[in-house]
């Protein structure tokens, strides 16, 4: 039993953590928000050098072949960066569909294009009726001679408006929340039909509403089988959640430690507010909130995640408690810098922002609460009279 | 990162688990069985006898203790597999008082007929120990305290009283701290670490009833004690370091994951036999939404711990972070207690759930689950109040 990473974990995170340090400090973070395309192509250029866009893909196609540490081990010094180029949308959600469900031509022709970073694709699945359920999807695929014809609205797709290519997933039959009967569609964000009304997030990041009309597709542009997705959807997304878990989890590091270090330097009544006991126990009250945050995350990254169960356990679990740690190490993060964290100009609340941003995406709290009460309380045993019970 | 266990660790775990269904008795359970439920005191045989099984047992009473005085020197992950069987199967536990505590501080700093006297009883199981620390002006300020030691001659006249000294009424020795020195300059400088043999003429153990009826703790009173000088341990008016380091040594087990989750599963079982709604309890909402919310914070806590124990087995200590096991493992079994009792419903209110003429009334199931959650407030009060191990990680870790 280890928690050590191998050399080459060490060596990753030590090159993700100097981009970030080096490239990518606060100052040049806020200036590369105001951009108007929101990210800066550069980034994009210098992970394709890195390395850092074949982290998740399998070595055949000159990826690294890396598994949920490596991926772990990336998006937290990216939290820690407020990093918002579309890395987990484009690499790991995307890039894992394709990985996942492509054929051999679709892989071999589009892995090495997404690591040498010439395309990004992202994934339009939400819907404005979904929420997040995956498997409600309205957005209609017809078949039409030998293409299909696409209609339909895609909700809050993250990175939109830096991507080259989607992936849309459509129904192509069954009811609106049937599980079979969705299809994914590998499309140039160019094509005629697709629309994208492109915006700033409220934590600086990028999405777009992507409306879709008469977009023709051809068959061999159907990714995966044809009305049988939801399954590798729903694993990608899993596999997603506890990326964004692991970015979480850099993020509440940074809020954390930085508040400690503001309330040590804060001086009222002639001396450190971190000298009031009121203080010092709700900063102790976020870290264990940070340190509990990180071991689910642990436990996510350590389970058998080829293990569907145990994966969608896993994710769930991960997702729920880092959820209510984002909460209250946030808000006491901005609680206890006071007029500090509600001001725009100083990095804390952009922090607070963005993690309570990811404690929305993919599912809040009570909704991965549900989902891993679904999965963990059935087939309860009955009980056995004769047994003691002994709670002592 | 890998958290699966290695061939040797399952080897072990299933040795672990062949030796406790091969040798835990089943008188013993049934004893534990039945007072449990008519609310009866555990014998001192109860508490020891599985102590001393072990203790036959390639020092299994000792997991922690070196080879050397006679303990099994188990690697961290044994620990906590061994600790995993034990609550698996629902073994009664160790008492800490020899094993945990007094034990260590006499192999660190005690001399070497203190070693030869003491250590073999303490794995054995046949003497049994207990705590003199807390007094009643003296809680979370414990080098406050008050007990006096005067040295005369080849004794020390202990004089005053200790308090909240759990399971008093079975020891056959107490380790005391006492105040050898009223002028130092800090209090922590006068304190020295004495065994004292409870037989001892001027010592009284008057019980000390908690909320829920049970007598666990007691008041100890020392009414000029003559203890010889050969049982002070290392030197005079140095207590306050072994005190410390009794404290800061053992933690395996300290949050109790395997218990709580244990205690949980239980808590599963009796919301499938009690209704609700109409339904089985478990399945409602409300219900199955507090038991996933214990489960996720028992999921975390279980890899704080194993996080912990990794650091400790790479050499590295365990640290003051131990106050996050405390804090944490003492909230989950304060709400795995709440949650058995609100499992229950009206059957929380029989006291031991019997009748004035002894008959059973409720689920059996149901017996003292309310006695169990007023008794387990005690958790987040002793062994250092949860405010104080809040000071302890202010100070320590975030270096406040």
């Amino acid at each position: 039993m280890n928690f050590d990473y191998t050399e080459e974990q060490t060596l990753l995170e030590n090159m993700v953590t100097s981009f970030v340090r080096d490239d990518y400090d606060w100052d040049t973070r806020c200036s590369i928000v105001k951009t108007e395309e929101g990210w800066k192509e550069e980034n994009w250029k210098k992970f394709a050098e890195l390395g850092l866009l074949g982290v998740p893909f399998e070595e055949d196609h000159g990826g690294l072949g890396g598994e949920a540490t490596d991926i772990m081990i990336v998006m937290e010094q990216f939290g820690k960066g407020l990093v918002v180029e579309p890395y987990m949308p484009s690499i790991i959600l995307a890039g894992g569909l394709i990985s996942k469900l492509g054929s051999s031509d679709q892989k071999n022709s589009i892995i090495p294009e997404i690591i040498s970073g010439d395309r990004r694709y992202v994934f339009a699945y939400a819907e404005p009726q979904s929420r997040f359920d995956l498997f409600d999807v309205k957005c209609s695929a017809t078949l039409d001679g030998d293409k299909y014809i696409i209609n339909g609205f895609k909700s809050v797709v993250f990175g939109a408006g830096m991507a080259t290519h989607l992936i849309i997933s459509a129904r192509t039959e069954g009811d609106q929340r049937s599980k079979s009967g969705i299809t994914l569609f590998l499309v140039d964000i160019k094509s005629d039909g697709i629309t994208l009304q492109n915006y700033p997030t409220i934590d600086e990041y990028r999405a777009s509403e992507v409306v879709i009309e008469n977009l023709s597709v051809s068959k061999e542009n159907i990714l995966g089988e044809l009305g049988n997705s939801y399954e590798a959807i729903e694993e990608q997304v899993d596999l997603s959640t506890i990326a964004i878990c692991s970015e979480a989890v850099g993020i509440l590091q940074v809020l954390k430690d930085s508040t400690n270090d503001y309330c040590k330097n804060r001086k009222q009544f002639g001396q450190p507010i971190s000298a009031n006991q009121a203080i010092q126990h709700r900063l102790v009250d976020m870290m264990i909130e940070y340190e509990q945050a990180k071991s689910i995350l642990y436990m996510a990254i350590t389970a058998d995640l080829s293990n569907p169960d145990d994966r969608r356990k896993a994710a769930s679990a991960a997702k729920a408690r880092i959820g209510k740690a984002i909460k209250f190490v946030g808000e006491n993060a901005i609680q206890l810098h006071g007029g500090m964290g509600v001001v725009d100009e100083y990095m804390i609340s952009h922090f607070f922002k963005r993690a309570t941003m990811i404690g929305i995406l993919f599912g809040n709290v009570d909704f991965h609460m549900k989902r891993y009460i679904d999965l963990t309380q059935s087939n309860i045993q009955s009980i056995n009279e004769d047994d003691g019970i002994n709670l002592s | 990162m890998d958290t699966a266990f290695s061939s040797e660790d399952l080897k072990f775990q299933s040795d672990v688990r062949e030796f406790i269904s091969n040798n835990y008795p089943k008188e013993l359970k049934d004893s534990i069985g039945t007072k449990r439920k008519t609310g009866k005191e555990l014998s001192r045989d109860d508490l020891m006898s599985w102590h001393k099984i072990l203790g036959k047992h390639n020092g299994w009473s000792a997991p922690g203790w070196p080879k050397q005085y006679g303990g099994a020197e188990f690697t961290p992950t044994q620990k906590y597999i061994f600790e995993q069987e034990c609550a698996r199967a629902e073994c009664q536990y160790i008492m800490p008082f020899g094993v945990n505590m007094v034990g260590p501080v006499i192999y660190t700093f005690g001399n070497e007929e203190q070693k030869a006297k003491h250590l073999p009883g303490i794995l054995s199981g046949d003497v049994f120990w207990c705590q003199g620390y807390s007094e009643p002006g003296s809680g979370s300020d414990l080098a406050s305290l008050k007990t006096s030691a005067v040295k005369e001659g080849d004794y020390y006249i202990v004089n005053g009283q200790k308090t909240w000294t759990t399971l008093a009424q079975h020891a056959d020795w107490i380790f005391c701290l006492v105040r050898t020195n009223p002028e130092a300059e800090k209090p922590q400088q006068g304190i020295s670490f004495l065994l004292i043999d409870m037989k001892t003429p001027g010592i009284t153990v008057r019980p000390i009833k908690l909320m829920d009826g049970s007598h666990e703790v007691n008041e100890t009173w020392f009414d000029n004690v003559k203890v010889p000088v050969e049982n002070l341990i290392g030197q005079e008016n140095m207590g306050w370091t072994y005190a410390k380091f009794l404290l800061a040594h053992e933690r395996s087990g300290i949050a109790g994951v395997a218990r709580s989750k244990k205690a949980l599963e239980r808590i599963k079982q009796i919301a499938s036999a009690e209704m609700s709604y109409g339904e089985p309890l478990i399945q409602d909402p409300a219900f199955k939404s507090k038991i996933a919310n214990a489960e996720l914070e028992l999921n975390s806590l279980e890899y704080t711990e194993l996080r912990t124990l990794a650091k400790d087995s790479a050499g590295k200590g365990p640290g003051p972070e131990s106050s996050l096991l405390k804090i944490k493992g003492t909230d989950i079994q304060q709400m795995v207690t709440e949650l058995a009792m609100e499992a229950v419903g009206y059957y929380a209110n029989p006291h031991l759930g019997t009748t004035l003429s002894n008959e059973y009334v409720g689920p059996d199931y149901a017996t003292n689950l309310s006695g169990s959650y007023f008794n387990f407030r005690k958790a987040s009060i002793y062994g250092g109040s949860n405010e104080i191990q809040r000071n302890i990680i202010a100070k320590m870790v975030l270096g406040l």
